[in-house]
């Protein structure tokens, strides 16, 4: 009867939340709307509106009931969404701007920093001087016979600020000029409130002054230094504010600059030439990697299968020990192992043949460590993968050419590697694109040294498009972040190129993805 | 197996054994020579590949343990290698378990669910997958740099922030976890649907448990994804003390301060246990790769 009754209605099963469901829900969109909020209030109006996006639609699918069935994908797309989709759109967004070390910041932050300069008025100042008190210190500034004495301060590098009250009479003991030298570092964190309500600061080694805001800001965007009158215009053509001179008053902010980026790349001589050169090595490293990786453990792969052989598994233990240890790790010690003056790897040599390859300064020899260590590191997966093809090859396929008198080589050649091309081919792909981009061993062994000559932005002979971006953004060409979002964006275009024929290698491999 | 002349099969042996054994001595060069260089004085190469005189201080370093050489210098350890250590673990713990959740349960979705768009939406997550994340490393510098302004959790130089980061390379192990959920019997859910299970419940009580195996993969490897990142963690992480092992180490081979002995103790401190577990999982973890990579 139960079973019935369940039965004619299997739609419509319990898919709302108990009240503790709904808390954490609500909760939740709440959190992420106020982070919205504030990302709005920094000025980061496009990040903002994504996370708004992102809460309405986690409150939406978490309360009606006809999006069920999206709840179960919606947080994997969030994640992939926030921290893959509009990472790419964005980069190729700041392409397109001038973002800098010098232009960083959002215009708000930009303006509140220069809002927040303090200037002391020189016309202000006014001698000062110490008095202990047990383990602190007060401030004495003197005024006709007697004078203004602080509150006592610790002076223990800590900002503070504290009230000054008229006294009648200088403290009787003031500390010399050689005892206040080593405090004046604590002693700059020091703010005094005179009774009038000013504040005043240490101006020089001898005098307090003063503070007041360097600049004010007028209704019409312009700021205007209270000190000479002096007007900044903010230029949004070029992200900064400009003063009447026509100079730029750092910090600046990100304008979009248009195809500014893609001009510098195309057309700047020092920028141009060394791109080319690194797409072409980065073609031709993931190029040789796959193949070398493929072909040795190919090799090993069908000596491993041979039947004859013994100790089998202790062989496949040892030779898939680089892959088994962490990656980072093994890559450190071959920048070790491979170092010029105190490396193991040039003492063997010179042992033996009495050389010692210049490995970190000649280019070509570079390009040879980097493809030797990362051959190293990718022939045990490639070994394990063929293992697993090369089993699948019927036996009676071999042993029927075997009969007709085909030698193993052409056996292993027309019978097996026809047979396990085609499901090796969307996993050498991917292996390629990998090695398209592989940052991590780059950045680890050779941080693309040694440079290219002549360069307008530090390239190097062993730098490939990822690890070249990655240098210009974060290393040593003062993070030209707008310039480097301008690159990735070409390596974007090769990527997809890459990703969309691995998608119908993968296609014809399976018949089908689904 | 195809027949073969004895004279001839015994030269064959010889040869794969030799070229073998050769292959693997010049594989296991490095290894071996780090264990040694862990035990040699000093930081530099000094003539031999053998410790002379074996000294235990590189080990002591590494350990965070002061150690007193014999003429009575104090040498303290140069970085924070097991703190470093703990973080990459922690980090890596929370990214994997996080991944492990989302792919697990949109994987089930992928493989069971109707909803709309689904075929495009799976095509695109495996186009989107080709994008390595490392690619937008100056979007994401820049969105972090932001979002910390608004949400202080998920600044720069946040281990959280760089959780986050990790959670979004879950696109592989979705394809992983719905090739194994695509292989399980449709007469199972088609069961609990009978006995009123909402999807829900199908997913926690049927395919969850039959998927321990993959989930177990899935993390291991998540888990080697995560302590092997270098890019982003040395884009997203500053302090000294908030460093993963992977960022931390490369201190130690510095040109201006080249610590090659100290490198070695600390390299193998904390390379063997993730080998030991790699080695462990390996079975399981080839056929996982095989999986995510060809059955769709």
């Amino acid at each position: 009867m139960t079973e019935l009754v369940e039965r004619a209605a299997p739609e419509a099963p319990r898919l709302t939340f108990g009240w503790l469901g709904w808390l954490v829900i609500a909760l939740l969109s709440l959190g992420m709307l106020y982070a919205s909020w504030m990302l709005y209030l920094t000025g980061e109006v496009l990040l903002a509106s994504l996370l708004l996006v992102a809460t309405v639609g986690f409150a939406l699918v978490f309360s009606v009931r006809r999006l069920y069935s999206v709840r179960f994908i919606y947080p994997g797309l969030v994640a992939v969404g926030l921290f893959v989709a509009f990472p790419v759109i964005y980069t190729i967004y700041l392409g397109f701007t001038n973002y800098s070390s010098f232009n960083i910041l959002t215009f708000e932050r930009a303006q509140r920093v220069l809002l927040q300069d303090k200037i002391t008025a020189p016309d202000t100042e006014r001698p000062f001087a110490l008095t202990r008190d047990g383990t602190a210190y007060r401030v004495f500034l003197p005024e006709g016979e007697g004078g203004l004495l602080s509150e006592p301060v610790p002076l223990d590098g800590v900002e503070i600020t504290v009230p000054a009250s008229p006294v009648t009479t200088p403290p009787a003991e003031l500390l010399a000029m050689r005892e206040i030298v080593p405090l004046r570092d604590a002693l700059a964190l020091v703010s005094v409130t005179l009774p009038d309500g000013t504040s005043v600061k240490q101006s020089g080694l001898r005098t307090f002054a003063s503070v007041a805001p360097a600049w004010r800001l007028e209704a019409d965007g312009r700021l205007v230094s209270s000190v000479d009158g002096k007007v900044l215009t903010p230029d949004h053509g070029v992200g900064f504010y400009v003063d009447e001179a026509g100079q730029t008053v750092p910090p600046g902010w990100r304008v979009g600059v248009g195809f500014e980026n893609f001009r510098r790349i195309f057309t700047s001589e020092g920028i141009r030439a060394p791109m080319l050169g690194i797409f072409v090595w980065t073609v031709v490293f993931a190029t040789l990697s796959v193949v070398l990786t493929f072909g040795l453990g190919l090799v090993l792969a069908s000596i491993l299968q041979w039947p004859h052989l013994r100790f089998k598994p202790m062989y496949r233990l040892l030779l898939i020990l680089p892959y088994a240890v962490p990656a980072f790790i093994s890559i450190l010690v071959f920048r070790g192992l491979f170092n010029q003056n105190f490396g193991e790897i040039n003492l063997v040599l010179e042992a033996l043949f009495g050389i010692r390859p210049e490995w970190t300064t000649n280019a070509m020899l570079a390009r040879t460590m980097i493809v030797i260590v990362n051959v190293w590191l990718g022939y045990p997966y490639m070994m394990l993968l063929a293992m697993g093809f090369l089993q699948s090859v019927p036996e009676d396929h071999k042993k029927a050419a075997a009969l007709e008198g085909a030698s193993s080589l052409r056996v292993f050649f027309t019978i097996t590697l026809p047979q396990i091309i085609p499901p090796f081919l969307p996993l050498l792909i991917a292996s390629f694109a990998f090695n398209f981009n592989n940052l991590v061993l780059i950045l680890l062994l050779t941080r693309g040294q040694p440079d290219m000559p002549g360069t307008v932005i530090p390239a190097g002979y062993t730098d490939i498009l990822g690890s070249f971006t990655y240098r210009v953004s974060f290393l040593d060409s003062g993070q030209q972040l707008g310039l480097a979002g301008a690159i990735t964006l070409i390596i974007f275009v090769v990527v997809a190129v890459i990703a969309y024929a691995n998608f119908v290698a993968m296609r014809r491999a399976t018949g089908g993805l689904r | 197996m195809i027949v073969e002349r004895p004279r001839d099969l015994v030269w064959k042996k010889i040869a794969a054994h030799a070229f073998l054994i050769a292959f693997v001595a010049l594989i296991m060069f490095p290894f071996l020579v780090v264990i040694s260089i862990s035990f040699r004085e000093g930081n530099f190469t000094i003539g031999s590949l053998w410790p002379e005189n074996p000294t235990l201080e590189h080990w002591y370093l590494a350990f965070g343990i002061p150690f007193e050489r014999a003429d009575g210098t104090l040498v303290q350890p140069p970085y924070p290698v097991l703190l470093w250590m703990f973080n990459s673990i922690k980090i890596g713990t929370i990214a994997s378990i996080g991944v492990v959740i989302i792919s697990t349960i949109s994987a089930y979705a992928f493989s069971r669910v109707r909803f709309p768009a689904r075929g495009a939406v799976l095509d695109s997550l495996f186009i989107i997958q080709m994008f390595p994340t490392t690619l937008a490393l100056v979007a994401i510098y820049a969105i972090f740099d932001s979002l910390g302004e608004a949400v202080p959790l998920l600044a720069i130089d946040s281990h959280w922030a760089l959780i986050a980061v990790y959670l979004s390379g879950v696109t592989l192990h979705i394809w992983t976890i719905k090739g194994y959920f695509d292989s399980v019997d449709p007469a199972m859910d088609k069961a609990a649907q009978i006995d009123g299970a909402t999807p829900w419940q199908t997913f926690r009580y049927v395919f969850l448990p039959l998927a321990v195996p993959i989930i177990a993969v899935v993390f291991v490897l998540a888990f080697i994804g995560t302590i092997n990142d270098y890019p982003m963690a040395s884009v997203l992480l500053r302090s000294g003390e908030n460093l993963t092992l992977a960022v931390g180490s490369r201190l130690y081979l510095n040109e201006f301060k080249y610590l090659w002995g100290d490198f070695a103790a600390a390299a193998i401190l904390s390379g063997l246990p993730i080998t030991f577990v790699f080695l462990l999982a390996q079975r399981y973890l080839v056929s996982g790769l095989a999986d995510g990579g060809v059955k769709g």
